[in-house]
């Protein structure tokens, strides 16, 4: 078990490109770290530098108290679970998992000790004796956790290990994962592009976007108090609602105005807050899950109402999602599915204005 | 809108549809001929060779009747031909060639191929295509400055000069073969090795060759037909029978002046072609697997 620590890491490619722009990263013990971001904003590079494959242009890494810069992959005692599995189509499961412990010259009874172990933990004793090609998906990205497993490294580094299984058993894998960790308590660093993935797995989630951490926290954190707009379009699915508006004083209070009919009172909590702003032109962000149908009990002074017409409306089954234009921005709501709507009907509608976000358009960071 | 609608339809249904049947009978029918055709100009030869080397001298000297049909078979030119010791020589020739000149090629282009595959340095692309390039110069071309490299090193008319230049010919096609198949190898899988442990000589052995074996036995099986079925070379370079190999000792030893000894030339022909068929037999699958890899995705 280690820290590790990313001290202003970058990556460049030839021709100047740079893939990490410097970051700074520490891990914890047992920490289970999730990075995600969209496609190319430097989350594999990052792993793969952690685990070696890829040599580092500027900065340092650290495991477990060692600078390892120039250390070839096999003595960073890391163990990597990749995205294809890679697992030797020649070897059986057994000898896939034995493969790192028979290199390094383990006794051959603890090699049958650390595998048995480890597929007991995986519940893939059973398939020891079989080759790749005769696993399913979910069975092959075990057999690649076993290889991590019972190789006991400081470090187990995940690379999208997900995204090759159909929905379905990405959940199931999921949850095993989570289980997996919670019971050998190993360092975890783990990639992924799917924001689901991060918020349901990670202790921590470090959110990057064009090879810049934007920002690092646990998930609530992250969905509650997003520092960017980045951030805060990126966790979320749905992703949030972004509106331009001007944030006005009226009376003693604020309000956030859209268009002429939709204007919006800010809670007097954030007045305070808020007020260095008055008369800026800003973005208005709000979550679709706080953007509902009225609650006849909820008597909140932050719950603003109004009424639009959804353009479509799409039934998800454990809820509907209303689409409806204001300014030529889309925006969409989320709706208990007892609520009868329809297209282009006026729906009644009520927004949560304690989950409000504005955000600074010239900064993209969230006031 | 309406009218345009309908007339397209009109004009579908007064058309003839085609039926899949149909054309799946055509296209059997078209493909049997097409093999069939094919099947007659490749095994006309062999089975002609077959044909004379059962017949006695006088019945193939016997212009009357018609010529692929044996009337008397014989094995007396084959027995003759074993009985040979000069044959025999050229039997254990080529074999030692052979097997020296694959292991020599399989040697070279496995360490070359992988050396170019995967670990990525300077140059590594343009020397790729050079390897290649080398196959596309016609043995015809290369065997006067060869004659001359032999010679200075004193190995002409020695089957140790065969085996020094027949993996001229042999390891361009056989790493750029390998080069193929181990480019097809994921990237993930030395990357996994790496992290396990290996070292590059310990990749190579552990995981790419067992992994590549289709391709390593591809290449093997070329290298095979070109050392074994080589002409040009020995017949420059051997001059003397007891250093001969099978293909050129077969055509000079039975052939004296404008006298051809038909069957046991036939003979000695089949002879020297039924290893490589065996091999082929055997290992066919292979072959396929191994030239085709990497050319889709999966």
């Amino acid at each position: 078990m280690a820290q590790v620590h990313l001290r202003k890491v970058v990556k460049e490619y030839e021709g100047g490109v740079q893939a990490v722009k410097g970051i700074d990263l520490d891990i914890a013990d047992h920490e289970f770290v999730v990075l995600v971001g969209p496609s190319g904003c430097g989350k594999s590079t990052t792993l793969r530098m952690i685990a070696g494959l890829e040599e580092i242009s500027g900065g340092e890494i650290d495991i477990g108290g060692t600078v390892v810069n120039d250390v070839p992959p096999r003595d960073r005692d890391i163990a990597m679970v990749f995205q294809n599995y890679a697992l030797y189509p020649h070897m059986t499961v057994y000898d896939n998992m034995a493969f790192g412990l028979t290199l390094r010259k383990f006794d051959k009874g603890e090699i049958k000790r650390r595998v048995e172990n480890a597929a007991k933990i995986l519940d893939i004793g059973m398939l020891l004796d079989r080759k790749p090609k005769a696993l399913s998906g979910g069975q092959r990205q075990r057999v690649a956790m076993g290889r991590a497993i019972v190789r006991d490294p400081k470090v187990f580094l995940f690379d999208e290990p997900l995204s090759n299984l159909d929905a379905k058993l990405r959940v199931q894998m999921r949850t095993e994962i989570k289980k997996v960790h919670q019971t050998v308590r190993t360092t975890t660093v783990y990639v992924t592009h799917d924001q689901v993935e991060a918020m349901t797995l990670a202790d921590r989630v470090v959110v990057m976007n064009h090879g810049k951490i934007e920002q690092v926290g646990p998930p609530q954190e992250l969905y509650h108090h997003p520092k960017t707009r980045f951030v805060a379009g990126f966790i979320g699915s749905p992703s949030m609602n972004f509106i331009p508006a001007r944030l006005e004083e009226v009376g003693s209070g604020l309000v956030v105005r859209m268009t002429d009919r939709a204007v919006l009172p800010v809670p007097a909590a954030r007045t305070a807050r808020y007020a260095p702003h008055v008369g800026r032109e800003l973005l208005f962000g709000i979550r679709p899950e706080h953007l509902t149908e009225p609650h006849p009990n909820e008597h909140r002074p932050s719950i603003a109402h109004f009424e639009a017409a959804p353009e479509v409306v799409e039934p998800m089954g454990m809820e509907t999602l209303l689409h409806f234009w204001v300014e030529g921005h889309e925006i969409c709501a989320r709706f208990d599915p007892a609520v009868e709507v329809a297209p282009g009907k006026l729906a009644a509608m009520a927004v949560d204005m304690d989950q409000m976000h504005l955000i600074d358009p010239k900064t993209d960071l969230v006031l | 809108m309406s009218a345009s609608t309908a007339s397209t339809i009109v004009s579908y249904t007064g058309k003839k549809l085609g039926s899949l049947r149909s054309e799946r009978r055509w296209a059997l029918w078209t493909a049997y001929a097409s093999l069939i055709v094919a099947t007659i100009i490749f095994l006309a030869p062999p089975f002609y060779m077959l044909v004379t080397s059962l017949k006695s001298s006088s019945e193939i000297s016997n212009l009357s009747g018609n010529p692929w049909i044996v009337r008397a078979p014989t094995l007396e030119n084959y027995m003759e031909l074993i009985a040979n010791p000069l044959f025999r020589g050229f039997f254990v020739n080529s074999v030692i060639i052979t097997l020296c000149v694959v292991a020599i090629s399989m040697v070279i282009s496995v360490l070359a191929a992988f050396s170019l595959a995967r670990m990525k340095f300077w140059g590594s692309q343009a020397l790729a295509t050079g390897v290649f390039l080398t196959y596309l110069v016609p043995d015809t071309l290369l065997f006067i400055p060869l004659y001359q490299i032999v010679g200075s090193l004193g190995l002409l008319n020695s089957i140790w000069g065969l085996i020094l230049i027949y993996p001229t010919l042999t390891v361009p096609f056989c790493t750029w073969i390998m080069i193929g198949y181990f480019a097809s190898i994921p990237k993930e899988l030395d990357e996994a090795a790496l992290i396990d442990g290996a070292g590059w000589m310990q990749m190579l052995t552990k995981i790419f060759i067992p992994v590549a074996l289709p391709g390593i036995i591809a290449a093997t099986i070329f290298a095979f037909t070109v050392s074994w079925a080589a002409f040009v070379y020995p017949t420059a370079f051997v001059t003397t029978p007891e250093h001969m190999p099978l293909t050129i000792g077969v055509v000079s030893q039975l052939i004296r002046g404008d006298t051809f000894a038909w069957g046991q030339i036939m003979a000695g022909a089949l002879m020297a072609a039924l290893p490589p068929v065996v091999v082929y037999a055997f290992l066919m699958d292979y072959y396929i697997a191994g030239l085709t890899a990497g050319a889709t995705k999966g």
